[in-house]
């Protein structure tokens, strides 16, 4: 791979090609600055616009897509940015592995545009296969997988238990149930103040009327979920009474948590568990700005106008065309504030786990295991909580739930899991990125046929 | 937290690292009332962040007594530590680079077989053979069976356990400020005590302030598991150079296999003063060097890094003994690399020392009145 | 959903043949042909696909040789070899 794949130099660097990182680097390239946008997956889209390379986008995508790429700004699709760091002259170099080679982007300036991920709970049979989030089933089905005849259940928290129903049930599944945790007249006074909202509203309403034909009950949570090898059923409750329902796949998903790693690897504050900005998107990092779920979980159109204004300002254009901006900002920041009081976690979840349910997947650590009077520090060392591959993004939430533990430990690199070989600036060719070759020691089993 | 520890104690002992927890534990066996206290948490401090190796280290004939006794009281405790503690017999292997290398390699066997350690000259079919992802080449190694690893956290606990068995009292988030005649002292609550040990590692000189030791810094990266990919603690012969010179940076290969078959990979040192901050550079040279000897580890997925502070003195030799200067206190802090080895023999040396007995090594070489004597006008 | 013979990709999922659609995450790939067991955890528990988007690593298999590879990140790829089962106690 030769230096020019792999060294980049811009004005305005963007992590993150979800909406908000689009919105971002379309307005910053279309403002004249150079910028590159990187993201991990192999396309552009992000989670709710996700759509396979050469398949048709989302419709709500499509506008921008084009406008990205008629803006001229650059795109580095399947690459991991495992470091992130200020260079001596002020601006900001991007280190990422892409097929097993490092590289490095340098940017005078940076929009964070990270996204967010699941909050997942631990509860008995968590972790048989089949039991996938909410957002997962979305993902999976987006990058092809099929679950046409398959028996579902989704439970779990949020708006969108929606539009993943009605997408599922579009994929041909038996969807059995739609199960929201929040009690009725708290989603329905939501539901109800929604006539503010007419977008919002038409939004639910289609959703809904996407999978009309299956029970969507509110105060209903999963308590366990019971398979072998996989997934065969799982128990249901609204609090009075339990009821088992077979089935192929279980959804759950307890709302949103931002993607915070990255701006406090690189130094951003934080403030309640979300990236602090200004009016311009900027964070408390010189030449950092920081756009969409990272600020607070809001959704795609609160994702975008933060977008546009992280990429003007970014680009030095803040002045420019960002009143309107603003404004509706403000409003679709205060319907985000809404879904998460209606939304809001029932106690009943903190008592799923049992001391033999697993907490921390990565290293197979029971909830009995950790000591309530430990620190988030002491689970970590004494019973290795948080310390596998996922660096805790899985079991922190669920631990900050479950126990108060607040997850302000110090993010270095590498802020996502990398080749060892691209931490050391080691290029992908053959003596250096060596196969690791099959040894007797090696323990791959195949899975099938359990 | 101070309030409630009315009740007199033996030997209180400052600091629940690995060092102090052997030390607790080897004085409540002695049936001394035993307080262990910590400012923050047990092995919060340099235990936590080093490599668990157990290892027999030649730099001198002193550290070869002292990591030949401490290895052969690991191999002894084995069978009873629990599973949570990660015990492995796995070795180390020192590895040769070229044919200079494997003449020390040959001096340090003689030396191995002089002192009664088990020991084997390998040559380069044989190095590839017990670790093929070594790269082709290599002149061969040595081989010490006896060497091992452990996962420290785990067993700080343990022996904190065994000393709780035994009568003795934790106490976490206690802050000493301040040690005097037999008395230690947090806040406004002073602990008496006939016996009190500054088992504090890096931080021991804010206590005793004459001790020379300061923050060593050092580099880690740990892999994702990777079952099989190296059996034994590999070390280049350069580790030794590397400790050995206080010069301002150094990395050497060294490359351990965990019982997760997670591969933890080392090693650098600096002196920095207590700057945390990882150092891309040097961890990148510390990688490059890892790859330099096995190649394969460049396809590695990297979990984590961390950096942690060795409590270094000027002749590598830990402080272990009496200290006259303040009635009752004994040193047990200096440890540099090798604070997990050397934890068990430490506290045998202290217990032996504090009970009057004759210790099993000559303990001389370790005394910390050689600091005082050493030291220089400030 | 796969596209059929013509999208012209074959690849090896421990050692069976597959034939899935361009564009599809090697994830898809291999949920469609049943296999929802993809490692084991450290107590030897299978475990598959569960977030979808990279963040929880629990999807890793060993692809081309190389261990740990999220399989929801990685696009199918004609001559791919792919082998589960990997991690674990």
């Amino acid at each position: 791979m030769s230096a020019s794949n792999r060294e980049f130099d811009a004005d305005v660097a963007v992590i993150g090609a979800g909406p908000a990182g689009i919105a971002a680097a379309t307005r910053a390239a279309e403002a004249g600055a150079r910028v590159v946008i990187v993201d991990e997956s192999p396309n552009v889209g992000g989670q709710i616009w996700r759509h396979r390379p050469g398949a048709a986008a989302p419709t709500g995508a499509i506008r921008w897509l084009a406008r990205l790429e008629r803006s001229g700004a650059r795109v580095l699709a399947e690459s991991t940015v495992f470091d992130l760091h200020r260079d001596d002259r002020d601006g900001f170099v991007v280190a990422f592995e892409r097929a097993g080679a490092p590289g490095e982007l340098r940017a005078r300036a940076l929009v964070l545009a990270t996204g967010a991920r699941e909050r997942f709970l631990p509860f008995p049979g968590w972790t048989i296969p089949g039991v996938i989030g909410v957002g997962g089933a979305q993902a999976l089905l987006k990058a092809g997988a099929s679950v046409r005849g398959k028996t579902i259940v989704i439970a779990g928290s949020g708006p969108l238990l929606l539009p993943v129903a009605a997408s599922l049930v579009h994929a041909g599944a038996h969807l059995a149930l739609v199960a929201e945790q929040a009690p009725a007249r708290r989603v329905a006074s939501f539901a109800v103040g929604l006539w503010r909202r007419p977008a919002a509203l038409r939004d639910a309403v289609r959703y809904r009327a996407g999978f009309l034909r299956v029970p969507y009950r509110l105060g209903e949570w999963v308590t366990e979920a019971r398979g072998a090898s996989v997934l065969t059923s799982v128990v249901m409750t609204d609090g009075r009474s339990s009821r088992a329902i077979p089935c192929d796949l279980l959804c759950v998903g307890f709302g949103l948590v931002p993607n915070t790693e990255l701006p406090r690897h690189v130094g951003c504050s934080i403030a309640d568990g979300v990236v602090r900005v200004d009016d311009r998107q900027a964070t408390s990092v010189q030449g950092v700005f920081c756009a969409g779920e990272p600020t607070g979980i809001g959704g795609v159109d609160l994702a975008l106008v933060e977008g546009e204004i992280a990429g003007l300002c970014a680009a030095e254009q803040g002045g420019a065309a960002s009143s309107p901006l603003r404004a509706r900002r403000a409003r679709l920041r205060r319907l985000a504030a809404e879904m998460d009081r209606a939304f809001a976690l029932r106690d009943e979840l903190r008592r799923l786990p049992t001391a033999e349910t697993i907490v921390c997947r990565c290293e197979d650590v029971a909830y009995g295991a950790l000591y309530r009077d430990w620190s988030p520090r002491q689970a970590k060392l004494y019973a290795r909580a948080g310390m596998g591959a996922c660096q805790g993004r899985v079991c922190g939430p669920a631990l900050e739930f479950l126990l108060g533990w607040d997850g302000d430990a110090v993010i270095r690199a590498p802020v996502t899991p990398t080749l060892l070989g691209a931490m050391c600036g080691r290029e992908g060719d053959a003596p250096s990125v060596a196969r690791v070759p099959s040894q007797p020691g090696n323990r791959n089993a195949p899975m099938r046929d359990e | 937290m101070v309030g409630d520890l009315t009740s007199r104690h033996d030997a209180i002992v400052v600091g629940a690292g690995i060092v102090g927890a052997a030390c607790a534990h080897a004085l409540a066996r002695d049936g001394l009332r035993v307080l262990l206290l910590d400012a923050r948490y047990a092995a919060g401090g340099s235990t936590s962040a080093g490599m668990g190796h157990l290892v027999v280290m030649d730099d001198s004939s002193a550290q070869l007594a002292l990591t030949r006794l401490s290895t052969e009281l690991w191999r002894a405790l084995a069978r009873e530590l629990p599973p949570a503690v990660e015990h492995e017999p796995c070795g180390t292997i020192w590895v040769a680079s070229d044919e200079s290398e494997l003449d020390a390699v040959r001096a340090k066997h003689a030396l191995c077989a002089r002192e009664g350690i088990a020991s084997e000259v390998l040559g380069p079919r044989e190095l590839a053979m017990l670790e093929p992802q070594l790269r082709p080449g290599l002149a061969g190694g040595l081989l010490v069976p006896g060497d091992g690893v452990v996962y420290q956290p785990s067993a700080t606990l343990w022996l904190i356990e065994q000393a709780r068995e035994s009568g003795a009292t934790l106490r976490e988030g206690v802050r000493v400020d301040r040690i005097s005649d037999h008395a230690v002292h947090c806040g406004a609550t002073v602990l008496r005590a006939d016996v009190i040990v500054n088992a504090a590692g890096a931080d021991a000189p804010r206590l005793t302030t004459a001790l020379p030791i300061v923050p060593r810094k050092g580099h880690l990266a740990i892999t994702d598991r990777h079952p099989g990919f190296v059996r034994h603690q590999l070390v280049e012969l350069g580790y030794l150079a590397s400790a050995h010179t206080m010069t301002t940076e150094s990395v050497a290969f060294n490359v351990q296999p965990r019982a997760t078959h997670q591969v933890l990979v080392g090693s650098s040192r600096e002196l920095v003063g207590w700057d945390a901050s990882l150092n891309r550079r040097i961890l990148s040279r510390m990688l490059e060097r890892a790859i330099a000897y096995m190649p394969a580890l460049a396809a590695l997925s990297v979990v984590r890094t961390w950096t942690g502070f060795r409590p270094a003195t000027p002749d590598k030799l830990p402080l272990v003994g009496a200290w006259p200067e303040t009635r009752g206190l004994w040193i047990a802090a200096g440890h540099e690399g090798l604070g997990i080895t050397t934890s068990l023999g430490t506290a045998r040396l202290i217990a032996d020392l504090v009970a009057g007995r004759e210790p099993p090594i000559d303990a001389t070489p370790f005394a910390p009145t050689r600091a005082i004597a050493a030291a220089t006008v400030h | 959903m796969a596209d059929g013979p013509t999208a012209g990709i074959v690849m090896h999922v421990d050692g069976v043949a597959m034939h899935p659609g361009a564009g599809t995450s090697v994830a898809a790939a291999m949920l469609n042909a049943g296999t929802w067991g993809f490692r084991r955890s450290v107590r030897g528990e299978p475990r598959g696909p569960l977030c979808g988007m990279g963040i929880c690593h629990e999807c890793r298999v060993t692809i081309d040789g190389i261990a740990h590879r999220r399989a929801c990140l990685v696009l199918v790829a004609n001559g791919m070899r792919v082998e589960t089962g990997g991690d674990g106690a």
